[in-house]
């Protein structure tokens, strides 16, 4: 094929949570409108039929919105463009020739389950905590019934669309999650229907946030730059400012 | 045995306010020791558990991926039905119900999808009040746009990202009732096996994907909220991992198969650029709103589409359906792409293509709107597409961004290129209307059912009935099995069928790491998939079909001496969980073609050749197959059709026309 | 005290310290630079003496001082402590880094810049602020601060000079990210103030640094009498 290219991978490999990982070579032939994964789709191919180990790696929709993948590309969080995922990253994106590191994210919340597939399980147990609003099936009034401005409406969406991949967390150099729990803190704290329980719930997402082991944020703003959702750092801003209310208050 | 849809007697309209108010009812005190076993966390299966969470049972859910919110309904882009008529354009529970039936090509039951149209409007209202933020107009009410096979707005978006929206907000009651203890949340768990007792299904069999070990998990009641079967195709808008696996144990323990060869193909994907493609991506049926799909007139015309002249482009939908011109149905739509481009008038390198042009309506639409909005007089045609731009991004513009990801082309300024792709299965298992399976006590919800949308679905109406089972149907619907399980204690799971069925899951896993032979699972996949594109797809006929179900037998008889399973079964190991789906979807296929072959007309989904009018209409036979195909799965891969006549009271039966 | 256990016991109250005790530090940086400033009226440090004077015997001043101290010591332990803490949340370090792809240097390297600035300090304390406060030469009145700055600074402290004009750099590049940091932290981040803080911020973080570090350069160069 005209268009081909020879990459070389230094792909993390670690057979578990507990074993030792380490960097592996391989040479991969892909061409320019192949996406990442479906290039590492390539080299797993070829690990099989060696009779190797394929590499493990997180991936579902590969259109950039379940949050799924999550590869560090040479020291970036899904690759070296802005406003995308892993599974949006096209291998037009790299030269002929290129050498490219690939990891895991790496943070004590987020143990590596094999090579590059880690736990969130973090996140969960942070929305768990309190990133909700406390209304059960059948206790809703009609959706016109409260207005709201369609400013406000498209901020919280603005802030709704974390797909919650980590990445933020992953570039952090604290491994902070200040990034996903401001953004589910802004969404909530911005709609009416949010409000009822808005100073309980940023204070029991940060104290989840905390005891999960997430670092304290830096203001680096490297999360943001991350953000394959282009996520604003303001929602950073928001939760300080909700979490000191509500302490302030006495929650 | 016979099938007993179990609809409700009485006028359409009240069916299901009567059976609301008469169903018998659990009392608190018994719910909490009732369990209720939840396969899948998408829009039904969240929405199911945290309702029945809600209501004091106790809930174990399941899923594959490391989250639930990761389930693919999270990729739905451009929105979900309501019929709450704020648009005040005529519409109404009727119009909405009439359009699904009439959209399913009359394959649908009455009662059922009566009362999807009459939850609709609580769908919203419960999504709103969880903090979904839906697009909203100026003065804060709810933004509507259309959809296929409507001539209202009832359609509610949140930009391009409504089933990522809508499954937050059931990913966050989820979430609530795991907090508070009533929901005991299994991530990273794959059901391998329905364990039945006395007839009744009763648990689970779950592998832990991490550790690689098997579990048992005891439930007096087990929701399967799986998903739909697209990726038997091997390329479809689907997520890598959906699969029918936790369905199609189910029918093999006994639950029967509805319309498996309903399949949806959607107009509007990126094409195929490669044999290395993983997966094709769906630019929401939404664009259709504001996109006009052409070909050239002329064949084999290499010009750039925007160097083809206005009168040199065939507008083919709005010349061949004027009434609803570029907005008919998704199956009218694909076929009329598929005609295109086999008669040689296909776009791009592959020339299986079409444009999607939004050039004329941003321009003239948005970009006039907006000089008027301005008070610019005769705008030159570059401030027209300026001004045009910014509406069209607000609309679309993470669709826009995405194509160009993809393709790196910017479809602002060239058109875009589409082909058809297989998107959702209307076929699933079926279910009475309680949405319980032929097997008592197994339920099955939202895609994973064969039941609302009959041969053929319309836009945004998958997110409505995901959320329409699991918050508004099930809530009742189980409360007529549990009210008489309420003496059954919790079976141990040291009970003889469960040990028997993990038995049969362990003998099958070693099975398939045995194999030790050559070819990947991916490999066979692909092969199966392009077996399913060529001749169960867009169009079918009978030879075709026939030799298919040769060639599935033949592929499955390969994969179970030649696949080769790498890694370790008692670990992680996504080559092994792709390798028990595979092997599902290798029988599933069989059964889809069977389907299709004994369905000698065609309807919605399902194109056969030999039943096309001369115009190339599909031609429906309403005396011999107004029927459910529900199939019984027996020893060997041997199936037993069962027929569930639908029957029309309120509903005149006419030929489909959108012209 | 209940209320305020947040700032010693959750990230976000932490850094809300942090940022409190930084613009109290701010502020008190301003006031220094802008007393010590006077030794450019080139009058043989006689206003600035004054100052010095006053600064050292007003007791509203000297009751600020021991907030001030509470301030730096509480701005340092705390700093200290999130360096350290932040620094152990992830234990598997990238192969790779990201370098200055995502984030500024000064902005991943404050518990550095900060650690620098602490030892600086210590000299600094120990140059004058010992001086004027504990020893009679000063406090009798037989010798000026003014004097003791010639000292350091002056033919034979060319040491000093570098040490303290190393010390401005670490401060300004502290300052770079620590001042807009410390608007962020208190939640205050809008679109239309912003641009306000953060050129605000550009500016003292080079400004002052830059007036204090003319100091020590101008009497060694015996631009001063």
């Amino acid at each position: 094929m005209e268009n081909e290219m020879k990459i070389k991978l230094k792909v993390w490999r670690q057979e578990n949570e507990k074993a030792q990982g380490k960097f592996e070579e391989y040479d991969v032939n892909t061409n320019p409108d192949m996406s990442f994964l479906e290039m590492f789709d390539v080299l797993n191919e070829q690990l099989i039929t060696e009779g190797k180990d394929p590499v493990a790696f997180d991936h579902d929709c590969r259109e950039g919105i379940c949050g799924m993948c999550s590869m560090v590309i040479d020291g970036r969080p899904h690759g070296p463009k802005g406003g995308i995922t892993t599974c949006q990253l096209h291998m037009r994106s790299f030269n002929n020739g290129d050498t490219i590191s690939v990891e895991p994210w790496r943070a004590n919340s987020f143990p590596v389950i094999k090579d590059l597939s880690v736990n969130r399980s973090s996140f969960d147990r942070i929305i768990a905590a309190g990133g909700f609003v406390s209304v059960n099936t059948g206790n809703a009034v009609d959706a016109n019934s409260i207005l709201i401005p369609k400013e406000t409406a498209d901020k919280a969406f603005e802030a709704a669309t974390c797909i919650g991949c980590g990445a933020c967390v992953s570039a952090c150099k604290n491994a902070s999650a200040m990034l996903f729990v401001g953004a589910k803190v802004t969404q909530l704290a911005l709609l009416p229907q949010g409000q009822a329980e808005r100073e309980a719930r940023v204070v029991a997402m940060v104290n989840q946030m905390d005891a999960e082991g997430f670092g304290a944020c830096s203001n680096t703003g490297a999360c943001a730059a991350e953000c394959p959702k282009e996520i604003p750092l303001s929602v950073i801003a928001t939760l300080n400012r909700e979490y000191m209310k509500a302490k302030m208050n006495g929650k | 045995m016979t099938l007993d849809s179990r609809i409700p007697e009485g006028q359409l309209g009240e069916k299901w306010t009567k059976y609301k108010s008469s169903v018998p009812l659990v009392n608190p005190a018994n719910k909490r020791n009732l369990e209720i076993i939840v396969v899948g966390t998408g829009l039904a299966g969240a929405s199911a558990a945290a309702s029945l969470a809600e209501m004091g049972y106790k809930v174990k859910a399941f899923c594959f991926q490391d989250s639930p919110r990761r389930a693919h309904s999270i990729a739905a882009q451009g929105g979900i039905n309501a019929a709450k008529n704020y648009q005040n354009d005529g519409d109404s529970v009727y119009r909405l119900f009439y359009d699904t039936i009439k959209g399913g090509d009359y394959r649908a039951r009455e009662a059922n999808v009566h009362r999807l149209a009459e939850v609709s409007a609580a769908i919203i209202d419960q999504c709103v009040a969880q903090g979904v933020p839906f697009a909203r107009e100026y003065g804060g009410t709810l933004s509507n746009r259309s959809f296929g096979g409507t001539q209202v707005q009832r359609t509610f978006y949140a930009a391009g990202q409504t089933g990522q929206q809508l499954l937050l907000g059931a990913y966050s009651a989820l979430e609530r009732q795991v907090g508070l203890g009533n929901v005991k949340m299994y991530s990273r768990h794959e059901m391998l096996e329905v364990v039945k007792i006395d007839g009744k299904a009763r648990g689970i069999i779950a592998r832990d994907l991490i550790s690689g070990n098997l579990e048992r998990h005891f439930g007096h009641a087990v929701l399967l909220c799986t998903g739909g079967y697209g990726n038997v195709f091997y390329l479809s808008t689907n997520a890598m991992g959906s699969n029918v696996t936790a369905a199609w144990k189910a029918h093999k323990s006994g639950a029967y198969f509805g319309n498996p060869c309903f399949t949806q193909i959607h107009p509007t994907c990126i094409p195929v650029s490669g044999h290395y493609q993983s997966k094709l991506t769906l630019m929401s049926e939404s664009l259709r709103n504001d996109g006009r799909i052409w070909v050239p007139k002329q064949k084999d015309d290499n010009r750039q589409p925007n160097d083809i002249p206005e009168d040199e482009r065939d507008y083919y939908l709005e010349r061949r359906y004027p009434a609803f011109g570029n907005l008919v149905p998704r199956d009218v739509a694909s076929r009329a792409a598929k005609e295109r481009c086999d008669a040689g008038y296909g776009v791009g390198p592959s020339k299986m293509a079409v444009y999607l042009d939004f050039r004329s309506n941003l321009m003239n639409k948005y970009g006039r709107a907006e000089a008027n909005k301005m008070g610019i007089e005769n705008p030159d045609d570059e401030t027209l597409i300026r001004l045009g731009k910014e509406v069209v991004k607000e609309k679309y513009g993470n669709l826009f961004d995405m194509y160009k990801q993809i393709t790196d082309e910017d479809p602002y300024e060239v058109p875009m290129r589409i082909y058809p792709a297989v998107h959702y299965t209307m076929g699933g298992l079926w279910v009475d209307y309680d949405l319980m399976t032929t097997v008592p006590g197994l339920y099955a919800l939202g895609e994973a059912n064969f039941s609302d949308h009959g041969a053929n679905r319309l836009g945004a109406s998958a997110l409505m009935q995901g959320l329409a089972d699991g918050y508004f149907v099930i809530p009742y619907t189980i409360g007529s099995y549990l009210s008489k399980e309420i003496g059954t204690k919790s079976i141990p799971t040291d009970h003889d069928e469960f040990v028997a069925a993990e038995n049969r899951c362990a003998d099958y896993i070693n099975r398939l790491m045995g194999i030790n032979g050559k070819q990947s699972v991916e490999s066979f996949h692909r092969r199966l998939g392009l077996i399913m594109w060529n001749k169960c797809g867009m169009a079918r006929n009978e030879n075709g079909l026939k030799e298919a179900i040769e060639e599935i037998r033949s592929l499955r008889d390969e994969f179970w001496k030649d696949v080769r399973v790498p890694g370790k079964k008692d670990a992680f190991n996504p080559e092994l969980e792709k390798a028990g789906r595979v092997a599902d979807f290798l029988e599933l296929g069989e059964l889809m073609c069977l389907d299709a072959l004994q369905r000698n007309e065609s309807c919605g989904g399902h194109f056969r050749e030999e039943y096309q009018t001369e115009e190339g209409e599909a031609m429906r036979d309403d005396n011999n197959y107004k029927y459910v195909a529900a199939w019984e799965m027996g020893q060997n891969n041997n199936w037993t059709l069962h027929k569930e006549d639908l029957v029309y009271e309120n509903i005149k039966i006419a030929q489909r026309s959108y012209k | 005290m209940k209320v305020l256990s947040f700032l010693f016991n959750s990230s976000i109250g932490r850094k809300f310290a942090m940022a409190l005790t930084g613009i109290f530090l701010i502020t008190f940086l301003l006031v220094h630079c802008g007393v010590n400033a006077t030794i450019f009226f080139n009058d043989g440090g006689e206003t600035f003496n004054e100052a010095a004077e006053f600064m050292g015997t007003n007791w509203l001043i000297r009751t600020m001082e021991i907030g001030l101290f509470i301030g730096l010591l509480w701005h340092i332990f705390q700093g200290l402590w999130l360096w350290q803490n932040n620094g152990m949340r992830r234990k598997q370090k990238y192969g790779k880094s990201a370098g200055n792809a995502n984030s500024t240097w000064y902005s991943r390297s404050m518990g550095l810049l900060g650690t620098l600035l602490l030892l600086f300090l210590v000299l600094h304390l120990k140059h004058f602020w010992i001086v004027s406060r504990f020893t009679d030469e000063i406090t009798s009145g037989q010798e000026t601060l003014y004097g003791e700055m010639m000292e350091v600074f002056g033919a034979d402290g060319l040491i000093s000079v570098v040490v303290y004009v190393l010390g401005c750099i670490s401060l300004s590049y502290h300052l770079l990210h620590g001042f807009q940091s410390a608007f962020q932290s208190l939640g205050i981040n809008h679109p239309a103030y912003n641009p306000i803080i953060k050129s605000l911020g550009f500016g003292f973080s080079i400004i002052v640094p830059l007036i204090f570090a003319a100091m020590p350069l101008a009497m060694h160069l015996g631009l001063l009498q």
